[in-house]
């Protein structure tokens, strides 16, 4: 099983704390891979907050594609980071050439764009850096959205840290928020792009177990977004259904639990709200999700959440103290990182519950 | 001598020949008086004993001739033997049955005498290949990384949608406390069971037979809690039934003529329910391009006042005359339908399966006052009362492909689910309604249709391999598809609805026998990988899972 897990944290945090969340979680050959997405970002990024930041594995030549097409665009880069690589023997990983961090100036065109404007742009610069550097066989586009980073690698997670020298924490390379997953995908190639956490104009969702309604969501989103791409992962799909419900539609969080896991018509009847539970249920059925998963999901505000599918199949506790919120797909990630918590306020939530994380780290339960 | 008549209509070109065994009978008489069409008759034989003797003057001849009474089969073009086998069923001694003769030519004969198409009730005869449904098995099991389900622990939401659905873009809410409030109003759903009793209209039926039907509905509905709907066929609806609460459970069909309308808008003030839908039939899939065909025989005194008509074959035309067009019919019959009643009931349509199909549903789908509540679809496979054996045989579509058709090309417009589909013609012509049901389910429909089953279930002792087949004769011999009172009376209509209750009751427990294995609490509509074939072409025109 997947493990995964989020931290949100009042302080600036390194990504060796969500490598220790998932260490304690491994269990047997479960080492396929590790992938971290952070946001809001501390360190040398904490400057650049309202600029893009490209995060993109590749060979030399994906390098220069890139930098040209995001010249072409108008793109300016501000920062270059690369992290610290610690090669040695042994490590059980398949590393690209460069991993590059990079946070770039908006065009001059776009300097008085509105924000959509800006956020189209965005993606449709990311699809078409990851179209050209498919293409080539060059590397891969993770992200390219102000505030955030992302890695993903292929590997065990304890290597891959290693490697990157991730296990030992600075303040350079920090977050308040930090979504991670270790093993990857088992159902399809272990491909980079089929890692969680994904992310999509500022949301992230990262999930476990299996979407078995993955065929219907994907036929579904293909036709929604322009930024609905990959499906390298069933999992994506939670990814787009809570863009589709809260950016483009722009309907409260909530209704993302009643898209994908909506309750029964018989429930629904009980309810004042039925009409509007109703609709939605009848229009977004092709959304439903109906696999055994917890979904984590991050929302550009950095709201955090978890919920689970409607049979409550898949683990997931929500534990915290006053400084950090830790989810996690099993209680032994939780008990790593904070271990002097009072372990009562830990939330297992149940199958028609969503927990809700705000920036000032207060919990919300909310039932469905 | 006497002369060959060999333009004759003889014993052995009849479908079904009657084999006799004189030393069991009992001369009770049950056969002949059980046999609806006619087609046994008492006769008697001359039967003639010679024996030689020898004496003292030598050899004499020595005769005995007598009388016996037998049970005779009668050669005609009418009054022939269907093989129902009712005879067999009365006859206490086992002397009587019919067996089907594999060299008939009635056909060619019955055409040659009367100038006449051959006509009859029933489906197809004609079977080239074996059903696509039953080449297509539920492959993809939940195994450890997702968990089967407990058929009898879980629970399921069984409810699929009936009435124009809306993309979520298209629906106007407004946000208020965090809470979204629809702003207008939106086309009317209804959430029902994914199996529709379908379209067998009081006329076709006895009575008796529909009544019991009705109240199996009723049953499955209020003490089984089996959201299930009945469609009433072309044929008006007893007006009783039109004032009761029990309306909700019928969706009312109008077809092009329009049978038994005059009483259901008579009796639109004193509803005190809302029927459950409308269903606009444009074709079916038994006889497509035809229209529905009611034998004068049939057209009873009851019959009459129902549907408003004289005693007259009654043949709907096989198009709506005032319609020419898809956008017409929207603008005219559905919108006339939706207004009647004042837009709270789905309005659907029903086409047989064509080459076409897919260009009606897509026209559809663009309809930009978002008014049709439903696409039913009836492939060849489906049953009829009555049709010319030409169509029931030779024309029609297989409802599979063409459903999965209407879907992709819903998937391909990104508007899959906004027209709920429906698929008719040969559901559980296997004897399985639930694997049928959950097949087309997971191939894009959103549910199906059944008719002939339910006749089945009331004891219709006709098949696909030329039995029977007599419901346009007035005949039936177990009372189903008769307005006969004799023969109505043989039919039971509380075991009949007991019959059908019980056979829904495990359809239900069956459906759920197979969505929990793939792991599905609810329906899964479109869910095509969890099938599998190991036919390759099945595979590759439905595109699912080929395996071998």
């Amino acid at each position: 099983m997947c493990r995964i897990g989020a931290i949100k944290s009042k302080k600036y945090i390194h990504p060796s704390k969500a490598l220790e969340l998932m260490r304690s979680q491994q269990k047997g050959h479960d080492n396929s891979g590790f992938a971290f997405v952070m946001q809001d970002l501390g360190g040398i990024f904490e400057k650049y907050k309202d600029l893009p930041t490209l995060s993109m594995a590749c060979t030399d030549e994906g390098m220069r594609l890139a930098e040209s097409i995001l010249h072409s665009i108008g793109f300016v880069r501000v920062l270059q980071w690369s992290p610290e690589i610690c090669n040695k023997d042994g490590l059980n990983i398949e590393p690209m050439p460069n991993y590059v961090f990079e946070v770039f100036q908006y065009p001059k065109s776009f300097k008085y764009a509105p924000d959509d404007e800006k956020q189209e742009l965005l993606v449709d610069t990311r699809l078409k850096l990851r179209k050209a550097l498919e293409e080539a066989d060059e590397g891969y586009v993770y992200s390219f959205w102000p505030d955030v980073v992302m890695l993903k690698e292929i590997g065990d997670p304890r290597d891959i840290g290693t490697y990157f020298n991730l296990w030992h924490p600075n303040s350079d390379f920090t977050a308040k928020i930090i979504t991670a997953q270790c093993r990857q995908n088992t159902n399809y190639d272990i491909v980079r792009y089929a890692a969680h956490p994904f992310f999509l104009q500022g949301y992230t969702a990262l999930a476990n177990g299996e979407n078995t309604f993955y065929e219907k969501n994907k036929l579904f989103q293909e036709n929604l977004y322009k930024g609905y791409i990959g499906f390298e992962s069933d999992s994506q799909c939670f990814l787009y259904t809570l863009h589709y419900i809260h950016k483009i539609l722009k309907w409260p969080l909530k209704y993302y639990k009643h898209t994908v896991t909506p309750l029964p018509y018989s429930d629904i009847q009980e309810r004042q709200d039925r009409e509007v539970l109703l609709r939605i249920k009848a229009s977004l059925s092709n959304l439903e999700i109906n696999g055994p998963n917890t979904i984590i999901g991050v929302t550009p505000d950095g709201t955090m959440f978890t919920l689970c599918d409607s049979k409550k199949l898949r683990p997931v506790v929500v534990a915290r103290t006053d400084d950090m919120v830790v989810i996690s797909s099993e209680v032994t990630g939780a008990n790593e990182i904070l271990p002097q918590r009072n372990i009562e306020d830990d939330i297992y939530p149940n199958e028609r519950e969503m927990v809700v994380v705000d920036n000032n780290l207060e919990v919300e339960r909310w039932q469905q | 001598m006497a002369a060959v008549k060999i333009n004759q209509l003889a014993v052995d070109e009849l479908p079904w020949t009657i084999e006799y065994d004189r030393s069991k009978c009992a001369m009770c008489g049950k056969c002949v008086a059980a046999c609806s069409f006619g087609a046994l008759k008492v006769d008697v034989l001359k039967i003639k004993k010679t024996q030689a003797k020898v004496d003292e003057d030598g050899f004499t001849k020595e005769e005995e001739t007598w009388a016996q009474p037998y049970i005779k089969q009668v050669v005609s073009h009418t009054n022939y033997c269907r093989g129902c086998g009712i005879c067999k069923k009365v006859c206490a001694n086992n002397a009587i049955k019919p067996v089907r003769n594999e060299r008939e030519v009635y056909g060619t004969r019955y055409r040659c005498a009367t100038g006449e198409s051959v006509k009859r009730g029933g489906r197809c005869n004609i079977h080239t290949e074996g059903r696509t449904l039953d080449k297509i098995k539920v492959g993809r099991i939940s195994q450890m990384t997702d968990p089967s389900l407990d058929a009898l622990r879980h629970t399921f939401d069984m409810r699929t949608p009936l009435g124009r659905v809306m993309s979520a873009e298209n629906m106007t809410f407004d946000v208020k406390d965090g809470n979204l409030e629809l702003k207008s109003n939106m086309p009317t759903n209804r959430w029902i069971y994914p199996i529709i009793i379908g379209d067998m209209s009081i006329g076709a039926l006895s009575w008796r037979m529909w009544e019991a039907v009705a109240i199996a509905t009723a049953y499955l509905n209020e003490e089984l809690g089996i959201p299930i709907r009945m469609c009433t066929g072309e044929g008006g609806i007893p007006e009783r039934l039109l004032k009761s609460r029990y309306l909700k459970y019928m969706i009312l069909q109008i077809a092009s003529g329009h049978f038994g309308w005059d009483r259901i808008i008579n009796s639109m003030p004193d509803m005190i329910e809302d029927p459950a839908g409308i269903l606009i039939k444009i074709g079916q899939g038994a006889k497509p391009g035809d229209g529905g065909l009611l034998m004068a025989k049939k057209v009873v005194k009851h019959i009459q006042e129902i549907r408003g008509v004289p005693k007259s074959d009654l043949l709907s035309p096989p198009n709506h005359q005032g319609l020419y067009s898809i956008e017409e019919s929207v603008q005219k019959m559905f919108l006339s339908m939706n207004a009647a009643f004042k837009f709270k009931v789905p309005v659907a349509i029903k086409v047989a399966a064509s080459s076409t199909s897919v260009s009606v549903y897509n026209n559809l789908l663009r309809d930009p006052y978002n008014i049709v509540g439903g696409f039913f679809l009836d492939g060849l496979d489906g049953g009829t009362g009555a049709a010319h054996e030409i169509s029931l045989n030779h024309t029609g579509h297989p409802i599979v492909s063409k459903l999965r058709d209407c879907y992709l090309a819903a998937v391909h417009q990104g508007k899959q689910g906004q027209i709920p589909l429906w698929a008719g013609g040969g559901m559980g012509m296997n004897g399985n309604l639930a694997a049928d049901t959950f097949k087309m389910i997971c191939l894009g429909a959103n549910g199906v249709f059944a008719g002939r089953l339910i006749l089945q279930m009331a004891g219709c002792v006709g098949n696909d391999f030329g039995k029977c087949n007599a419901c346009n004769t007035d005949l039936c011999p177990v009372g189903i598809a008769t307005q006969n009172p004799l023969l109505v009376n043989r039919l039971d209509i509380d075991r009949v609805a007991e019959n059908i209750v019980n056979y829904f009751k495990a359809t239900d427990t069956e459906l759920k026998k197979l969505l929990a294995p793939v792991g599905n609490s609810s329906l899964p509509v479109g869910r095509s990988d969890a099938l599998v074939t190991v036919d390759k072409n099945v595979a590759e025109r439905l595109q699912i899972q080929h395996v071998c």
